[in-house]
């Protein structure tokens, strides 16, 4: 097998310095080889090395790291051998790199094609004219809109998927033999990341280039890979044939990865005497940003006509790809942003819109619990000091009774009571999201706005805090609101579902609805995105196909928003007349033209 | 094909600097609104200041009507600013010559001087300021971050005095006192402004240096770098390239800080040299209480200052995609 191996690297270290001075291994004794034209994925959480072995093969290290020991070989270079000039004549060349952020990687102030064309260019490879006109190809390969013109464009005026898939013709330009995929699609909706995988696997994969896939999800990782190298804290945990690692995992540590990507299902029972008015209530809400205009819409309308409710101790997950609107939500009911129209009620008493009108105690009654934890909580404080703000605030608590209090906080989150004269920058992500929980549990409140709480994390520290939620949950009685992209968490955890597509309602209904089919074809969209841990799912999926051709739409304001990516769009029917909004049979309301028999079934 | 900006992006970026133009031409005003209001708040007048101590009230009360100064301020403020929008400043109360004159002899001087000092000072900032950007924690870098805090903290008159030192009184190279007059070739010339354009040089390079190295930092930790390098892009094209599109407003911004600061800031140098620029002008025209040339110098000062702004913020937005194509 070594003898004919394409990229081969043995026994490799890779060493940082810690602000001490010593030197300590990041990744140790890693081997592997893969033969020209295989796919080998390094799957593991943050922290386990993954993207420094991946930078690797591309002789590079980041700041503060050192490639230490062992060899890497691309073909018939020596990475190791090799001097700065040498190895910048392979990047870009016979080497290319997708990295993890397209939108972060593109620089914002040169033009597509400038950057795509450019390592072509810089190795001498062809003419300015040939690389653009293969550029132009690629974008027509890679499934982008308007490939003739999109290469004048900016980063800033595309999708991050469009983006993606962009930073893939960079890499494809010099037709390299080996291609680093640095967790390509982990920053996209799955809506996107179907379309961008079948992208990549259309255009790189065969083309026969020898690729690496660096991953945290096993489940895109089935689609791509022949070869999966599982990686925990810089060591190789199991290394095989991808479908062996899939089916007969030999490893404790590749089972817990897997268990932790099928969200557990965490039920918890309603509470059985509940007074007449829903905790929460939204009724007939229209927001958005910018100035109101005459027709009561604001000039830049986010949420349209949305009503909900949430009972005491109950879960609301609320589901939508980035910018349908769902944070927006969570600001309408902190307070953050006032409605154009419509009301929100709390205990069956109307809120004041925005965050003037509001008494000390509303406020305390519903916390928001913010994304990133890193950003949320000031580094510089000690969690002591900010589990004691919100006690002195609501509660009046300071002295020896809060530091009792921020105690039963600490107990209640699970964390360690010595963390207390710690700083948050000093801690994990997960325990800096335990924190951010706990900040929001001070206040003693009855509902608990969650915005992609777990998002950040890696699944097996994110499975551990929904474990923790969901006990709190049973503990305490607080109802929450879940938002999130992730429609199997969302239903794994939540009692109640709402499915958000571009600020309207799409679909609502109990757990139970959204188990079984049909759904509103923007819901089968999302659960059918969702990649499955077999070989094979993504040619099988019908999700994101090309749409039924349609007549132009009518130009009226309710039409269904999502028709033009709607799989089973009715010519004269969807594109001329507002949607109306029914129940189907399994329980749920949609909004949507069709009734059972017309949605997709599965 | 490529950068090839829309017409609605060229419109946006014309908008935004009509803006910034308008927003100049209001600040202006209040400044001249403000330089007059503190002229007045000066204690003693231009009719005292002539006669001297021994005048009698009577002569002094003359001498006041026939300067103006006995009008009403609003009634004099308005006639000295229509008086400016029409190009004439007035009459130097002192001087006893127009305005315009006195300062025609001197603001091509300021203006050399400046000019020279840029020519001389950016192009070193940047170089130092990239070059130790680049090598980051290296003994270059170390070395040149010595270097300008150095050439910061030493003040201007200790640089120009030891420049004296040195290269008039010790090697006798260069003429200790900078003249500028109308009948020297243009070598003696440069001879005479080399020392005041050295001292100048040394403290605005320091700071743009600085500047320029910070915001070029600030870019390089930056994913797009990265990738670059991995495109196997060379460490010079990756800063010419990649880097400085990015970082030349915050250095264009930070340049025209320093660079306002050559006008009006070189009395020290200028009183040093015995050059006859405008700040030492302004200086007299104080001491002299002769309101209108001292107001005429503040004037020109704040009007290259902003000039150099709206310089900035227009480089700002044509470096800028996101407002310079829609």
């Amino acid at each position: 097998m070594t003898a004919m191996a394409h990229v081969e690297v043995n026994n490799l270290t890779v060493t940082a310095r810690n602000a001490a001075g010593e030197t300590f291994p990041i990744v140790s004794g890693i081997d592997f080889a893969l033969k020209r034209g295989e796919v080998l994925a390094l799957i593991g959480e943050s922290g386990s090395g993954k993207t420094t072995i991946a930078l690797t093969l591309l002789g590079h290290a980041r700041p503060g790291a050192t490639i230490a020991a062992g060899s890497i070989r691309v073909g018939d270079a020596d990475l190791r051998a090799l001097d700065a000039k040498g190895l910048a004549h392979l990047r870009g060349n016979r080497i290319a790199y997708i990295a993890q952020s397209a939108a972060a990687a593109f620089n914002p102030s040169r033009t597509i094609m400038d950057q795509v064309v450019e390592p072509a260019l810089v190795h001498g490879l062809m003419s300015r004219a040939t690389a653009e006109a293969k550029a132009v190809e690629l974008f027509g390969a890679l499934a982008l809109p308007f490939p003739d013109t999109i290469g004048a464009r900016y980063p800033h005026q595309l999708s991050g998927g469009q983006l993606q898939r962009l930073m893939a013709a960079m890499a494809l330009i010099t037709d390299p033999e080996l291609v680093i995929l640095d967790e390509p699609t982990t920053a996209l909706d799955v809506t996107t990341q179907i379309e961008v995988l079948r992208a990549f696997k259309a255009v790189v994969l065969e083309r026969g280039a020898t690729a690496i896939y660096v991953s945290h999800d096993l489940a895109v990782v089935a689609q791509m890979a022949d070869q999966i190298v599982v990686l925990n804290q810089g060591r190789i945990r199991e290394a095989g044939a991808a479908a062996q690692i899939l089916h007969s995992p030999a490893d404790d540590y590749t089972r817990t990865l897997m268990a932790a990507a099928r969200p557990a299902i965490r039920p918890t029972p309603r509470q059985a005497d509940l007074p007449a008015a829903p905790l929460l209530e939204i009724r007939g809400v229209t927001a958005g940003y910018g100035r109101i205009g005459k027709d009561g819409q604001p000039r830049v309308p986010v949420l349209r006509d949305i009503n909900l409710t949430i009972e005491r101790g109950a879960t609301l997950g609320v589901i939508g790809e980035s910018g349908s609107g769902k944070s927006t939500i969570a600001r309408l009911v902190a307070g953050l942003l006032p409605p154009a129209s419509g009301q929100v009620l709390l205990d069956g008493e109307p809120l004041p819109p925005g965050l003037a009108g509001r008494s000390r105690e509303q406020f305390r009654r519903v916390q928001l619990v913010f994304q990133n934890a890193d950003t949320a909580l000031n580094p510089a404080h000690s969690v002591g000091r900010i589990l004691e703000r919100p006690l002195a605030f609501y509660h009046g608590l300071t002295g020896n009774a809060a530091h009792m209090r921020v105690l039963e906080l600490m107990d209640l989150i699970r964390l360690p009571r010595n963390l207390i004269d710690r700083n948050v920058g000093g801690l994990s992500g997960g325990q800096k999201q335990r924190v951010n929980l706990a900040r929001a549990l001070a206040a003693d409140p009855q509902l608990i706005l969650c915005d992609e709480v777990t998002s950040a994390l890696d699944t097996v520290v994110g499975a551990a805090i929904l474990d923790l939620m969901a006990e709190l949950r049973r503990e305490l009685g607080i109802a929450t609101m879940f938002i999130s992209h992730d429609i199997s968490t969302v239903r794994a955890i939540c009692d109640d579902i709402l499915v958000l597509y571009s600020g309207t309602m799409v679909e609502t209904g109990p757990r139970a609805a959204f188990q079984t089919s049909p759904f509103h074809p923007y819901t089968d969209l999302l659960i059918g995105s969702v990649p499955e841990m077999r070989a094979g799912w993504l040619e099988e999926s019908h999700a994101g196909r090309a749409p039924p051709p349609v007549g132009a739409a009518s130009d009226h304001p309710d039409l269904c928003r999502f028709l033009p990516r709607c799989a089973v769009r009715v010519d004269g029917l969807c594109n001329i007349t507002p949607p109306p909004r029914h129940p189907l049979a399994k329980g749920s309301r949609i909004l949507c033209h069709h009734g059972d028999e017309g949605l997709i079934p599965s | 094909m490529a950068g090839a900006p829309s017409t609605s992006g060229a419109k946006t970026a014309l908008i935004l600097t009509a803006k910034r133009f308008a927003s100049s031409l209001l600040t202006l005003f209040l400044v001249s609104l403000t330089i007059f209001v503190i002229a007045q708040l000066l204690p003693g007048d231009a009719a005292q200041e002539a006669l001297g101590q021994s005048a009698t009230p009577q002569q002094v009360a003359a001498l006041r009507h026939e300067m103006g100064l006995d009008q009403p301020a609003p009634v004099r403020y308005v006639n000295w600013l229509t008086g400016m929008l029409s190009g004439d400043p007035g009459q130097s109360l002192v001087a006893n010559m127009p305005v315009a004159d006195v300062i025609s002899t001197r603001l091509p001087n300021s203006l050399l001087l400046a000019a020279l000092t840029a020519l001389v000072a950016v192009p070193a900032a940047l170089a130092i300021g990239i070059g130790s950007a680049m090598n980051r924690g290296g003994r270059i870098d170390r070395a040149l971050n010595i270097a300008t805090l150095s050439m910061v903290a030493v003040p201007e008159f200790l640089v120009a005095t030891l420049a004296v030192l040195i290269f008039s009184v010790k090697l006798r190279w260069l003429p200790s006192i900078a003249l500028a007059s109308q009948d020297m070739d243009w070598s003696d010339y440069l001879r005479g402004v080399a020392m005041p354009v050295l001292s100048l040089s040394i403290v605005v390079i320091a700071q743009m240096a600085r500047m320029t190295r910070a915001a070029v930092i600030d870019q390089m930790d930056r994913p797009y770098v990265e990738m670059a390098l991995l495109k196997g892009v060379a460490p010079v094209r990756i800063v010419m390239k990649h880097i400085m599109p990015n970082a030349i407003a915050p250095i264009v911004n930070a340049m025209a800080l320093s660079l306002s600061y050559l006008l009006g800031g070189a009395v020290i140098v200028e009183t040093i040299f015995n050059y006859p620029g405008l700040a030492s002008l302004m200086v007299n025209a104080v001491t002299s209480r002769d309101m209108p040339l001292l107001q005429a110098c503040a004037m020109i000062f704040c009007a290259a200052y902003l000039i150099l702004m709206l310089i900035a913020d227009v480089t700002a937005i044509l470096a800028n995609p996101r407002l310079r194509a829609q």
